[in-house]
Order: structure tokens, then C-alpha cells, then sequence
């Protein structure tokens, strides 16, 4: 395939469009087939992760045909593909490695909206509350008076 | 970004057949070609890491608040996204078809296929304005700023009847809990000993485990079940009892825009978070699609003033190597925040 598709005297690899077509064409037929699958409600099937597997199982697949194909990577030399396949290898070790640790706690130490975000949807329900126009400045007032009003240990976060 | 020395200065003096495109210390075009791919791919490389980092700290953010990655995507537009996708694998097609016709040398075909990337990169960026645009309107911003709202009385929406019907389930059971505990409290006071049904609820599915609880939805009910578990275990039943009733009425990546966030109350803790990161990767995902557009605009001027031959077209491979790379990135982001 590799030497039969190569054109003489040329410098590098040519790609013939009529593939480049049929290769574009099989990536938008995964794209609608990714946005299907999304659809589809894995949660009442018992099988809640089977969404996310799914859509990176294709995503992968499109970036291995993109990355072969419209790269070129099929015909380069395996070198090449030795330094991107292994920046994806250490991306995956990265993220593979910080997720053990992130499994190890409790979900959540801290429950609800974190504090300075409560002072500040304490501010707008009071502004809602005394009226509904002018909601800038009244909201930006009760915030600072809330935040003055609140624990004086908790820096203002504005 | 890469280095290429398209002029070689002074190659008259060695009187040897060298063309003007390859640098002295080549040997040949191909080896000029092959060098200057290899220092593409190693750039490409560290995009991948660049992205990796963000990649991962999304990885974290939603392994631990799924709720607001569910919740944060309901307001993202999946068609739009879609369509985005599509705009930019069609692009890619049209740069890896100037990267064929360049060398074929065929010019005038190059000079076409680079003005439809072209176009592609422009019509991402548009769809991109429309989609920030709607965004910022509706006051969904990164980071605290989401619950600014300058002018939030103007904008939210009114609550529907399935948010208000939710509300009042919610504390409806929250009141059959609190009555259920409290008559347990009088019954621990007076009776010891468990209750005679207590087999009921050994059922082999009902199994307390390191995850949570598995429950039979059909034969628990909340109220009763708060007679026998410890508040932890139930706070989780709770939760997943909501995340299925949710959905029931929720198709996934359809949007179901109940009620602005602010005004929702089953907006999860901290539901700014999908914003800041959406508007993290999106955004650097965008920086490099205009790059990319400013590259083959470049490419496309070059051209245009006969630079290139099919002996030469070392800078229209690697700028397309550059566009397709943007190209990768987008076809995992796009899974990652329209369709959860």
C-alpha cells in the first residue's frame, strides 16, 4: 500500500483525495455516531459509565484516523509516531495516576457552595427580595454588607 | 516555530547544483523535509502534554462533582457543538488535500483548498462567538463571577411546574424523613430490640457496601428505610434516588433548561466550576484555532506568490500538521462537554 500509493520523485508521501474524502467522510459518520450514542440513557440500563467509555472509545478512534491518515503517520517513519503515540502514553499515566489519588477520599469534606459563593447568593436573594430593578449596584451593596457582616477571619473576596 | 531556512545565503559560491529552498547544511530536500517534520512532531508533542494538563484537571473535577458536569452541560448547545465538530473535520480534510495538491504541484488547487480551511477556521470561530455570546448573556461566566449577575433580575427564567413539582418532593421526603427519625427516637427510648419485620430487609440485594448502598427502588421507601441506616448511608440513598428520578425526565444531551442556575434549586454546590473549565479548554482550544487560521493565511499568501513547488512545500505539510493537531483536540472536547 505504502509504496504503491507513492508517486515518483516526489518529496514526501502523496495521500490520493479520494481517500482524504472517504476518511472525512468516515469521521463524520463516527461524529454522528458518538452524538447517537450520547442519546441513548445508559443510567436507566444500569450501565452509567458506558456513556463516557463509549464517547472516548470513538474520539479515540477519530484521532487515530486523523492522526494516521491526515497526518500521514501511516507512512512516516515509526519514530515519529514512537514521540506522539508516547506524548499520549504520558498524558494517560498523568491523568491515570492523579485519579488513583482523587479516588482515595471522601466525595466531598466540605457540602453545599463554598462559603464565599453562599454570601454572594445571600446578597442576590436579598436583593431579590426588597425589589426587582436596579440589581447591580443593590446586589454589589448587600454583598459587601454581607461579607462585613460575616466572619471577619474570611478574606473578602473582591 | 520550527526552523526553516527557505533562503540559503550566498549557495552561488559553491558552484554545486544546490535549489534555493534547501538549507547548506542539508544534504538533500528530503533530508531538509524529514528534519523539519520531526521538529514538527516534537512540537505537536508537547501541545499534547499542554492540553494533557487541562485534560487531567478535568479528569479530577469531574471524578469528584459528576452532578455538575451533568448539570453544567444541559446548558451547552449539542447541535451547535456538532455542527463545530463537522466544520473542522471537513477543514482538515481541505488542509490534508492542499498538503496533496502542493506535492503534486498543483498551485492553484493549493490555493483553493487553503482559502476553504480557511473558511472552516472562520466558521468555527463564529459558531464559537455565537456559543460564548450566548453564554455571557445568560451569565453563565467562569469562576465567581457566575454569581454576579449584573443584571439578573432582567434575565432569569421563570421556574417550571416540573422544578416547583420537584421542590415539593424534595421536601416532602425530607419531612417523612424527619418524622421517621424522630419516631425512632421514641421508639429506641421505649423498645430496644429491632423491629419483628427486620428479615424484610435482608434481602440478598440490599447489600451496604464500601460504594454506598445498593437498593431494590421498588420495595424501600425512604421514610422506612430511615428507621434501620445511620444518616451517612442515607444521605447516599437519598442522592441516588434523585439522580434517578432526574433521569427519568432527562434525555441526556438534550438541554433541559428548568430554570436559570440561580433560581434552580437542584442547581448542584458549586455548579460554576463547569463553566471555568469549559471556558479554560474551549478558550485555548480557540487561541489555537486563530493561530492555525493566521498560519494558513500565511501559507495561503505564499503560495499565492509561487513560493512553493512540488520539490518545496515543507511549510504547507507542517502548518497543516499544526491545523490537524487542533483538529485532535477539539474531537475530545467536543464528547467531554456537549455530550454528557
Amino acid at each position: 500500500m505504502s509504496s504503491s500509493n507513492h508517486e515518483h520523485g516526489a518529496v514526501g508521501h502523496i495521500v490520493p483525495i479520494k481517500m482524504l474524502i472517504g476518511t472525512c467522510f468516515a469521521l463524520l459518520i463516527l461524529t454522528v455516531v458518538t452524538v447517537w450514542v450520547a442519546k441513548l440513557d445508559f443510567v436507566k440500563m444500569q450501565l452509567s459509565e458506558m456513556n463516557i467509555l463509549v464517547a472516548m472509545g470513538v474520539a479515540v478512534v477519530k484521532c487515530t484516523i486523523v492522526a494516521l491518515i491526515f497526518m500521514h503517520l501511516r507512512w512516516e517513519r515509526s519514530f515519529i509516531g514512537f514521540v506522539f503515540v508516547g506524548s499520549f502514553l504520558f498524558v494517560g499515566v498523568f491523568i491515570g495516576f492523579a485519579l488513583l489519588d482523587t479516588a482515595e477520599y471522601q466525595p466531598s469534606l466540605i457540602p453545599g457552595d463554598s462559603p464565599q459563593i453562599q454570601l454572594k447568593l445571600d446578597a442576590l436573594d436579598a436583593a431579590q427580595a426588597t425589589g426587582e430593578h436596579g440589581g447591580a449596584v443593590h446586589a454589589d451593596a448587600v454583598v459587601d454588607q454581607a461579607s462585613s457582616d460575616a466572619d471577619h477571619d474570611t478574606p473578602a473576596d473582591h | 516555530m520550527t526552523e526553516l531556512h527557505v533562503q540559503s545565503d550566498g549557495h552561488e559560491e559553491h558552484g554545486h547544483d544546490h535549489p534555493e529552498f534547501l538549507g547548506h547544511h542539508w544534504k538533500n530536500p528530503v533530508q531538509q523535509f524529514e528534519a523539519g517534520k520531526l521538529g514538527m512532531w516534537l512540537f505537536l508533542a508537547t501541545e499534547v502534554l499542554l492540553f494533557g494538563g487541562l485534560f487531567c484537571a478535568y479528569a479530577i473535577w469531574r471524578s469528584n462533582h459528576p452532578e455538575i458536569f451533568k448539570y453544567g452541560s444541559q446548558f451547552l448547545d449539542t447541535t451547535w457543538g456538532a455542527i463545530n465538530t463537522g466544520v473542522l473535520l471537513i477543514s482538515s480534510m481541505t488542509m490534508a488535500m492542499a498538503v496533496t495538491f502542493a506535492a503534486r504541484g498543483n498551485n492553484r488547487a493549493v490555493i483553493v483548498t487553503l482559502i476553504l480551511t480557511l473558511f472552516g477556521a472562520a466558521g468555527f470561530m463564529a459558531i464559537k462567538y455565537v456559543e460564548y455570546n450566548h453564554k455571557f448573556h445568560e451569565g453563565f461566566y467562569p469562576g465567581m463571577a457566575f454569581y454576579e449577575q449584573p443584571h439578573a433580575s432582567d434575565l432569569w427564567l421563570p421556574l417550571e411546574e416540573t422544578a416547583i413539582a420537584k421542590k415539593a418532593a424534595i421536601a416532602k421526603s425530607e419531612a417523612a424523613l424527619s418524622t421517621a427519625l424522630a419516631a425512632e427516637d421514641v421508639k429506641r427510648s421505649e423498645m430496644p430490640s429491632p423491629p419483628a419485620d427486620a428479615q424484610r430487609w435482608n434481602k440478598p440485594e440490599a447489600a451496604i457496601g464500601p460504594q454506598g448502598m445498593t437498593t431494590n427502588q421498588e420495595s424501600l421507601d425512604t421514610a422506612e428505610m430511615a428507621v434501620f441506616l445511620p444518616p451517612s448511608v442515607l444521605g447516599n440513598i437519598i442522592d441516588q434516588q434523585g439522580e434517578l428520578a432526574y433521569a427519568e425526565h432527562h434525555t441526556p444531551g438534550e438541554p433541559v433548561h428548568l430554570a436559570h442556575p440561580l433560581q434552580d434549586p437542584e442547581r448542584p454546590a458549586n455548579a460554576q466550576k463547569f463553566f471555568t473549565i469549559y471556558f479554560l479548554m474551549t478558550g485555548l482550544h480557540g487561541i489555537h484555532v486563530v493561530i492555525g487560521g493566521v498560519v494558513i493565511l500565511w501559507l495561503l499568501l505564499k503560495t499565492m506568490k509561487g513560493h512553493f513547488s512540488r520539490e518545496y512545500y515543507t511549510p504547507i505539510d507542517l502548518g497543516g500538521l499544526y491545523w490537524h493537531i487542533v483538529d485532535v483536540i477539539w474531537i475530545f472536547l467536543f464528547p467531554l462537554f456537549y455530550l454528557i
